[in-house]
């Protein structure tokens, strides 16, 4: 054993600058690599939060618009007011659904002082009466991401003008968030792949100059785990200080630039903490371990086989 | 020790077998020369004998085992059952000689106080005591096999391989080589020594096996190195 680690050592002493160059490479891989799952956890948060938030609206017929054409729903009479029997009906209807966890009324007037509220320094908001509002139903889901069996069932009840629901604005939103998701998966898999070719091919050289060692060992009888123990050894050093390197540089990006910029500065989103953190800087030792070990013993095999 | 029993060995892409139909038996304890211009067939013959390549057809026992059979894993044990020393000496030059004929030691995983106590004793064996600190570039050739010889040997295997020892050393150098493989022949191990030597084969008088073009067209004991 104390042979193993004299060999792994003089290899990483000959080898000093191809170590470090290894170590650099997997140092940037890693580190974007976990950047990619801070990127995936962050969007993940964000869908979480805004989710949450999401309520289906149904909006009920009035005078006004009657009649009208609308693009999600419309069961009005044209000229008619949505009748209280028919309102009991869809609040039934819709508390009935498994889906549904929450169904709350909400009337024109409340909604004109909800109106007047938001715009309060606008003159907007003298423009509009309460006759102007419609009555609704907000509709909490228990999965918000299981909204499109209510919505079916809304739009055929009789007395709906219109059936609104947030996914319509949100689900662009969040297909091109999981598209930039993926495209720093997809950049940080190049990466470890090009970072695992150059330590095979580090790994490789070293073998190389050191065949007439490895010759005479195969020669005596050395077993191959001896025979490999000292490359696995030499690129896994690499792999840990990178590991680190790494486990630092993301632990640095989530403290100074979420936890201290983005999280005080944009306040109404929801940003990830240090969970975050340190699920990527597992991913990252996970991935850092399988690099320092899995690319030497293929290099090298080539040295045991006979 | 080692038997060859219909080996045809043929390289991929070369019409002619390196070997074809070779039999052979070698006892335990034997000395035998090898012998046979260059591309005879020799090295594939020691080749065959490390399990560094399997037999085309046919079947190679070495030490009660059908090396065909042996599995991958199993082969580092296997060779430690086999020292080979070559005609280019192969030592590690950055290493003293006490730390060539270690290494054989070392990578096997032995303890330092056992390599500590065997490595005097084999330095002493071949000749070299008091040479222990030089390393292989301030030695002589023969001294150089000495030491290569006493690496192979360290482990104490039960077959010697020696291909073509004595290559590229002088007559009289090569004279104590032979001694010393000799005196090693003496202490129980089998000696299959591939040569072109005909001055050495001739002196000692052992078992000679001839190939020709990959065919064993003599095998006599107490040979010389032309037929008689």
């Amino acid at each position: 054993m104390r042979h193993i680690l004299r060999e792994t050592w003089s290899g990483l002493k000959r080898n000093r600058a191809m170590a470090f160059a290894v170590m650099v490479t997997m140092w940037v891989s890693l580190s974007l690599f976990g950047v990619s799952v801070l990127v995936a956890e962050q969007v993940d948060v964000m869908k979480g939060r805004w989710y949450d938030k999401i309520e289906i609206s149904v909006f009920l017929c009035t005078k006004v618009h009657g009649g009208a054409t609308d693009l999600s729903a419309n069961t009005c009479e044209p000229g008619q007011e949505t009748t209280p029997a028919q309102r009991e009906l869809i609040q039934t209807r819709l508390e009935a659904n498994p889906d549904v966890q929450e169904v709350l009324y909400e009337s024109k007037g409340e909604r004109f002082a909800d109106f007047q509220e938001a715009y309060k320094n606008s003159p907007i908001k003298d423009t509009f009466t309460a006759e102007d509002m419609q009555d609704s139903f907000r509709i909490k889901l228990k999965d918000p991401e299981q909204y499109e069996g209510v919505m079916n069932e809304a739009v055929t009840l009789p007395g709906v003008q219109a059936v609104q629901d947030l996914h319509q604005v949100l689900d662009p939103l969040f297909a091109a968030l999981n598209a930039l998701v993926w495209g720093a998966r997809g950049l940080a898999a190049l990466l470890i792949f090009a970072a695992a070719v150059q330590i095979a091919n580090t790994i490789k050289l070293s073998a190389f100059t050191r065949r007439k060692e490895l010759g005479i060992m195969r020669l005596v009888g050395a077993s191959n785990s001896y025979i490999t123990l000292p490359f696995v050894l030499e690129s896994l050093a690499a792999a840990v200080g990178a590991i680190i390197c790494s486990g630092l540089t993301v632990a640095a990006l989530v403290k100074f630039v979420v936890i201290d910029r983005a999280k005080p500065f944009i306040d109404t989103l929801a940003w990830i903490g240090w969970d975050a953190a340190w699920v990527a800087i597992l991913w990252i030792a996970v991935t850092g371990v399988a690099l320092g070990v899995i690319p030497p013993l293929l290099s090298t095999r080539r040295y045991l086989n006979v | 020790m080692i038997t060859f029993d219909d080996v045809t060995a043929v390289y991929p892409g070369q019409p002619q077998p390196a070997l074809h139909r070779v039999n052979a038996e070698i006892e335990k304890g034997e000395f035998v020369f090898l012998i046979g211009s260059s591309g005879s067939g020799k090295s594939t013959f020691m080749r065959l004998i490390r399990h560094e390549q399997r037999p085309t057809s046919g079947k190679v026992y070495v030490a009660g085992k059908v090396l065909s059979n042996l599995r991958q894993w199993k082969v580092p044990e296997f060779r430690r059952q086999i020292g080979t020393v070559f005609q280019d000496f192969r030592l590690l030059p950055g290493k003293t000689v006490f730390e060539n004929v270690a290494f054989a030691m070392q990578v096997l995983g032995k303890r330092t106080s056992e390599i500590k106590e065997a490595v005097p004793e084999v330095l002493e064996l071949v000749g070299l005591t008091g040479l222990e600190g030089r390393r292989p570039d301030e030695m002589s050739g023969g001294e150089q096999q000495r030491v290569a010889i006493a690496r192979a040997i360290i482990n104490r295997p039960k077959i010697l391989l020696a291909d073509e020892p004595t290559g590229n050393l002088d007559p009289a150098t090569s004279v104590g080589i032979m001694r010393l493989l000799d005196r090693i022949n003496r202490r129980g191990a089998t000696v299959v020594m591939a040569t072109h030597d005909a001055n050495v084969v001739d002196q000692m008088r052992r078992r000679v096996i001839e190939l020709v073009q990959g065919e064993l067209v003599r095998d006599q004991q107490r040979g010389v190195y032309g037929a008689e």
